[in-house]
């Protein structure tokens, strides 16, 4: 050992004990994507050794000193047909496989406990319906299903989570869906992966993937005292929008009790479904889609609500479901507590499931 | 019917005493010039320049990278180091490279015209190209730009302080340069054959460039377009990707990727075209299924233009057109697995010679193939949600672009080495640096495909540190594939002045650039030749063998 340098001799220590091949597989899909990998593999060395035994096969057997004369050969209809009928259905096979997993990835399930996480300049926002707030880290319960409203504030972001094997591209704008089901405990990387600027390498995080009784610990103890439907109230009230949406006799507004999910018909006589993404549209844009019944009065909140307000209201008026609440609002004051606090999975999905059911 | 086909004896040749290199001289006369051949020469000198420059960028890219952390580049340089790199190698190397060097040189050749339709625009076009590349340079000297060679908005339109106006603007003048090439190959293919000279006995080299000026001419005015918006948007806001005022971000990403992808098919056909007139050659035969391949060709260039969107799967766009999109690119990779199955059917009882250039065309087929069954993970919806932006796509790039591409393309160099300058580069030194080359790139490129999957994003400065074996094993395969790069540029230099004397065909290879005297006449063709033969007719050249092949001079 006396010939190897200290400095490299630690160097390959290092090396040793922290180098990484395989990403761990940690997510419900983790195991579909990989099967989809290996096969793809297979069929790639399947292509590659035909291709390499041919060329190597033929460059032995008929190199020059060997095979003085060539022997004109002016092509095969058949061979053409083989190769290119025998690639192309290796192909459709993955297509139709790689068709059937990206489905699989992007079609979230009903029952999915939503985390909305904003992306900007260089730093993942997520933000817990109960009312945790995270910089650059994301903690979820495994064996659960998580769906994430991605969006971001100012550029293009990414949102990939390799254990998981998923990923989504964060739009300034709009709001994207991924979801995934952690499977084990631990704690994974969390990258952006869209370049984004100057910092786009510290645009990092971790995932802390806990199991179902550390979460709940860990709910109870980060919460920042408010749900985001409470700060979305607030700032309901705040904004003033409570004085048109007020469901009164006189309300310039429509009643938002319910809207969630409900189908609207606009002025050009399409429908739209409301979800999140057009409760956003219309609070920055309201022109954008003009609902059928109602004078194009309400003002652009357009630079006036960050995305993380945007967040707040849009989950206040998708837990609007009843009058009642409405009322409230008008005089609500903070004191009040609200049944959302700690466990936002139940009272989200009586919320949702108005939606499904009229769709 | 002739057995063997020995080379000539070059010791008895003699370079040819007119030729276009020595007609005139002055730097005026090749400044002004209009002949094809000096204006593929002028393409040549500053393309290796500009090869060069991004070769550097590459370098300090993978000198950073064998550290985790931050150490030899800041972040923000380390951004403008691989945009730099990657709109240089792209748009000053990749794209006009085989098309602008070897088409100029060769396509009036080959079909045997005195020049190309145009000759006036094709000396514009150099001059757009170099005009480009110098308002690149000088960009880059002024601080640089950090958008990455995709210009993604609204990051290059809002949120940046660097000369993105200055680098978009390159590429947009360059970008004529590639418009006007493309007109003038199709207008010199279609309208200047020699009597005879049919589109079935056309050489498969000039199917690929047909196909490549189509793209030229339809796509790159889009990349023009969208580039221009970007410029329009940063000086006056009129906000056509700005979701503020009612415009639509990934609006430019369309526009760009519907350039971007078939600009990918200008940078591979045209190096397709060159293994099949080298694969022909060195197994002295016909190429095998001369159709299929010549479609392929076309077919290529036509999917080209239906695939873009497979970049953007994970973007939002509709699950129905991803699925189209996907189809539509898994149908492209089998024209492409074609051409592989017959040029290594070519191989099959042919009489092969492992000259240098047959040397870059295996490399060429083995990296090729791997590049494109690559291509296959990220076309498969579902695997690229998982490997797009990471490293696998760095990877798969490179595979095709640079083992692809450049190993062809330098396959091409050396084969017509003797064409362009009338000397022979050394055969010994040739080999060498094929085999070095092929080593390099398989040490430097294949570790980023594990990285890929590993999920390691493209474009980070700095990296967790169980990511570094694999880094420092690319950084380590770059060095080797630096001296792959470096040797050909100093023995070919050498060989100008001290090279053996070619003679009009050393590789006594079929085709009709090679029955003229080497270096050409300015005029090419003394005499208009008739074609009365299909091309690669390796058995009619082998009859011919004993007349001698005209020379003049």
């Amino acid at each position: 050992m006396h010939s190897i340098s200290p400095v490299l001799w630690q160097f390959l220590i290092k090396w040793l004990t922290n180098f990484a091949i395989f990403p761990p597989e940690a997510s419900t899909i983790a195991p579909y994507a990989d099967a989809l990998y290996f096969f793809l593999i297979l069929i790639s060395l399947v292509g590659l050794i035909a291709v390499v035994a041919m060329v190597v096969t033929f460059a032995i057997r008929y190199r020059q000193e060997k095979n003085p004369v060539p022997t004109p050969i002016e092509g095969s209809t058949l061979l053409e047909a083989t190769w290119t009928i025998i690639p192309l259905i290796l192909f459709m096979v993955c297509f139709v496989w790689g068709a059937l997993l990206y489905f699989r990835i992007y079609s979230p399930p009903p029952n999915a406990m939503n985390i909305y996480v904003v992306g900007k300049q260089w730093m993942w926002k997520a933000e817990h319906p109960g009312g945790q707030h995270e910089i650059n880290a994301l903690h979820i319960p495994v064996g659960r299903p998580i769906q994430l409203t991605l969006i971001s504030q100012d550029v293009f972001h990414s949102f990939s989570v390799p254990a998981f094997r998923v990923k989504r591209e964060v739009i300034p704008g709009r709001y994207t869906t991924v979801w995934f089901e952690a499977t084990t405990p631990g704690v994974y990387h969390l990258f952006c992966t869209q370049y984004c600027g100057t910092l786009h390498s510290d645009m990092i995080g971790w995932i802390y993937a806990m199991s179902p009784q550390d979460y709940q610990a860990w709910e109870a103890g980060s919460t920042s005292g408010n749900s985001l439907a409470q700060s979305g109230e607030r700032l309901f009230a705040a904004l003033g929008c409570n004085s048109c949406h007020n469901s009164g006799p006189n309300a310039h507004g429509p009643n938002l009790a319910n809207v969630f999910g409900s189908h609207l018909q606009l002025k050009n006589g399409q429908f739209v479904t409301v979800d999140d993404a057009f409760l956003r549209d219309t609070i920055l844009n309201p022109t954008l889609h003009e609902v059928a019944g109602y004078a194009p009065i309400m003002p652009t909140y357009q630079g006036q609500v960050s995305e993380e307000g945007l967040i707040d209201l849009v989950e206040y008026i998708k837990r609007l479901d009843s009058q009642y609440r409405i009322e409230q609002t008008i005089e609500n004051s903070a004191a009040q507590p609200v049944q959302t606090g700690t466990a936002p999975a139940e009272t989200s999905a009586p919320a949702l499931a108005p939606g499904t059911v009229k769709q | 019917m002739s057995t063997i086909l020995s080379l000539p004896d070059q010791s008895t040749a003699s370079l040819p005493k007119v030729s276009y290199l020595n007609k005139e001289y002055g730097l005026k006369s090749w400044l002004l010039t209009q002949d094809h051949k000096r204006i593929a020469i002028l393409y040549l000198i500053a393309i290796t320049f500009f090869f060069f420059v991004g070769g550097a960028m590459a370098a300090l890219i993978r000198l950073e990278l064998l550290t985790p952390q931050t150490d030899l580049l800041a972040a923000d340089t380390y951004n403008k180091v691989f945009s730099a790199h990657g709109i240089i190698m792209v748009f000053f190397f990749l794209v006009p490279v085989a098309p602008a060097v070897l088409g100029n040189f060769l396509i009036p050749l080959m079909i045997g015209a005195r020049d190309v339709a145009f000759p006036k625009i094709n000396l514009l076009s150099w001059y757009l190209f170099v005009s480009g590349g110098c308002i690149e340079l000088t960009m880059m000297v002024f601080g640089g730009v950090d958008t990455g060679w995709t210009f993604t908005t609204p990051l290059s339109t809002h949120y940046l302080n660097t000369n993105v106006v200055a680098a978009a603007m390159g590429i947009f003048v360059a970008g004529f340069s590639s418009i006007l090439t493309g007109l003038n190959f199709l207008v010199t293919i279609h309208r200047m054959r020699a009597p005879g000279m049919t589109w079935f006995r056309l050489p498969l080299f000039i199917w690929s460039y047909y196909a490549t000026s189509f793209i030229f001419v339809l796509a790159t005015p889009v990349i023009a377009i969208a580039l221009v918006l970007v410029v329009l948007e940063r000086i006056i806001g009129i906000g056509v990707f700005d979701p503020a005022k009612g415009g639509d971000p990934l609006l430019f990403q369309h526009l760009f990727w519907f350039y971007s992808h078939p600009a990918v098919y200008v940078m591979i056909l045209p190096g397709m075209g060159v293994i099949s007139e080298v694969v022909a050659c060195f197994c002295r035969k016909r190429v095998f299924g001369y159709t299929a391949v010549a479609f392929s060709s076309v077919a290529i260039g036509v999917f080209s233009f239906f695939v873009w969107a497979h970049h953007m799967f994970i973007m939002g766009i509709s699950s129905y057109s991803a699925l189209v999109f996907s189809l539509m690119t898994m149908l492209v990779a089998v024209p492409s697995a074609i051409k592989i199955f017959n040029w290594s059917a070519t191989m099959y009882k042919g009489s092969i010679t492992f000259d240098t250039p047959m040397l870059y065309t295996l490399g060429f087929i083995g990296l090729f193939t791997i590049g494109g069954l690559t291509g296959v993970f990220l076309a498969s919806m579902g695997m690229d949600i998982h490997l797009t932006e990471t490293y696998f796509v760095v990877a798969h790039f490179h595979f095709v672009m640079v083992g692809g591409m450049v190993t062809a393309f330098m396959a091409g160099l050396h084969f017509w080495w003797p064409k362009i300058t009338g000397r022979m580069y050394p055969e010994s030194m040739g080999r060498i640096a094929a085999v070095i080359l092929f080593t390099g790139f398989n040490l430097t490129f294949f570790p980023q495909f594990i990285l890929g999957y590993l999920g390691m994003p493209r474009r980070y400065a700095a990296y967790p540190p169980e990511f570094q074996v694999l880094n420092v094993f690319s950084s380590a395969g770059a060095t080797v594939l630096a001296v792959g790069y470096l040797l050909p540029l100093l023995y070919l230099t050498w060989s100008l002045k001290y090279g053996k004397i070619a003679g009009a065909n050393p590789w006594q290879a079929a085709g009709l650039e090679w029955e003229i005297q080497s270096p050409p006449l300015t005029e090419n063709f003394p005499v208009t030749p008739i074609v009365t033969h299909e091309a690669y007719d390796y058995e009619w050249l082998a009859s011919k063998k004993g007349s001698e092949v005209p020379t003049v001079g």
